[in-house]
């Protein structure tokens, strides 16, 4: 099907397929974070859920961080995207219950995050107690786990600042929230 | 004397708080003592102004005039802002700048944490979802009290002058409060009544590994962010955030 031929046909309000959610979830795949470029929203987990209705298809996201300065830019990705492959006038809107999680965070999304040089969050954020938030992070580049943390906060807010002893490389850990 | 009803005062509180602490913070860029902190303190800023705005729009929509959250943030005057004061205190030396941020960041963890349980699926969200920053922002400021008290001769003088400098404007932190009584009453939030006790509990905690001496409880004076009465900080601090949409109305980029 031509992309042209879909625009139409959605403005007249037809009903979706599977298919539609299924191309629409590959065209999400990629979509990438604007800081992370190596990631993408599903990889991130901030797709909570992807709809036909009304004619239009829906899609829900929930930021990362309250004040993550990428979400606006991060929606309007995800429309372009979706209008260049012949959604018309996809709607996205923001979701913030269930708050977003780095357990969401897909195993793909993790080694990713490492292969790019950030050190994927360590464990579950269930689990992470108030004032003893002490984790053994691994170095993304030599993984040695004799690591130190500078900063609790890094480059930006769902990051903080770490050193590697034993190739003495700064990184960048993704922090478990 | 308030203009709107109390739940939306109520959200007016929280997002002014954070909003101006987020100003005040945003005052350290370029002149913070190390880069780390500089990237800290912003990132703090940058969570507050997010949360900020998530209170802002729920106000908004219950005050359903036209109003958005910039209006709210940009177009109200002094008056109109319910702030805490403690937030809009001028920064001072870090230790100063610090003590700020550990009372503010115990009182919104306290404060969240009570707020996730509410029967408004709205707050209850946006409380979840902040308190997960806040928790790293308490994280953060407490070690730094621990460290700047329990540190050098000269730092440790340094954080008892500090806290000589803001504790007055904590009797906000722990007077308890007929509006917000009222709020828990007809079930939008839960009861706040341990609120005082709780926040005082984590300075106590934070002051001891610090060896700061817990000062007596503050006195409340006719200053009260309830009532828009702020001390004279507030108006010079709105009078350079407000600037560009005071005096360019509606300005995009």
């Amino acid at each position: 099907m031509q992309a042209g031929e879909l625009i139409t046909t959605d403005q007249q309000g037809r009903s979706g397929s599977e298919a539609d959610i299924q191309q629409a979830y590959s065209v999400l795949e990629d979509v990438m974070d604007p800081e992370v470029p190596v990631v993408s929203v599903m990889d991130l987990g901030i797709v909570r859920d992807v709809s036909w209705a009304d004619g239009h298809l829906y899609v829900v996201v929930t930021p990362t961080y309250s004040g993550c300065p990428a979400t606006e830019y991060i929606e309007t990705s995800i429309r372009d995207a979706l209008q260049d492959a012949g959604f018309s006038h996809p709607k996205v809107s923001q979701r913030l219950d269930p708050a977003w999680t780095t357990d969401w965070i897909t195993e793909q999304g993790r080694s990713r995050l490492k292969a790019y040089g950030i050190a994927p969050p360590v464990g579950s954020s269930n689990k992470r107690s108030l004032l003893s938030g002490i984790t053994q992070v691994e170095c993304p580049n030599c993984g040695s786990e004799d690591t130190e943390q500078l900063s609790e906060f890094g480059s930006t807010a769902c990051k903080s600042l770490y050193r590697c002893k034993s190739c003495l490389e700064p990184f960048d850990y993704f922090k478990c929230i | 004397m308030t203009k709107y009803d109390e739940l939306t005062e109520f959200l007016l509180r929280l997002g002014d708080s954070a909003l101006i602490q987020a100003q005040r913070l945003c005052e350290w860029t370029g002149r913070a003592p190390a880069l780390e902190e500089e990237m800290g303190m912003m990132n703090v800023g940058l969570d507050l102004v997010g949360q900020a705005r998530n209170w802002y729009e729920y106000a908004a929509e219950r005050i359903n005039d036209g109003t958005d959250a910039d209006t709210l943030a940009f177009r109200r005057d002094e008056r109109a802002f319910r702030n805490l004061l403690l937030v809009e205190q001028p920064n001072g030396d870090f230790a100063v700048t610090m003590t700020k941020q550990f009372f503010y960041d115990a009182w919104q963890f306290h404060l969240l944490t009570m707020l996730k349980g509410a029967n408004d699926e709205r707050i209850a969200a946006i409380a979840a979802k902040s308190l997960k920053e806040v928790t790293y922002h308490l994280r953060r400021s407490s070690q730094w009290v621990e460290r700047l008290g329990d540190g050098t001769e000269e730092s440790h003088q340094r954080m008892e002058k500090a806290v000589d400098i803001v504790w007055r404007f904590t009797f906000e932190l722990v007077e308890k409060n007929d509006a917000e009584l009222a709020l828990s009453e007809s079930g939008h939030i839960p009861a706040l009544t341990e609120l005082p006790e709780q926040w005082l509990a984590t300075v106590n905690e934070v002051f001891a590994k610090a060896t700061l001496t817990l000062p007596d409880a503050p006195n409340t004076f006719y200053l009260s962010a309830r009532t828009g009465m702020h001390s004279e900080h507030l108006g010079t601090l709105l009078a350079e955030m407000q600037f560009l949409q005071r005096a360019y109305p509606d300005a995009s980029w």
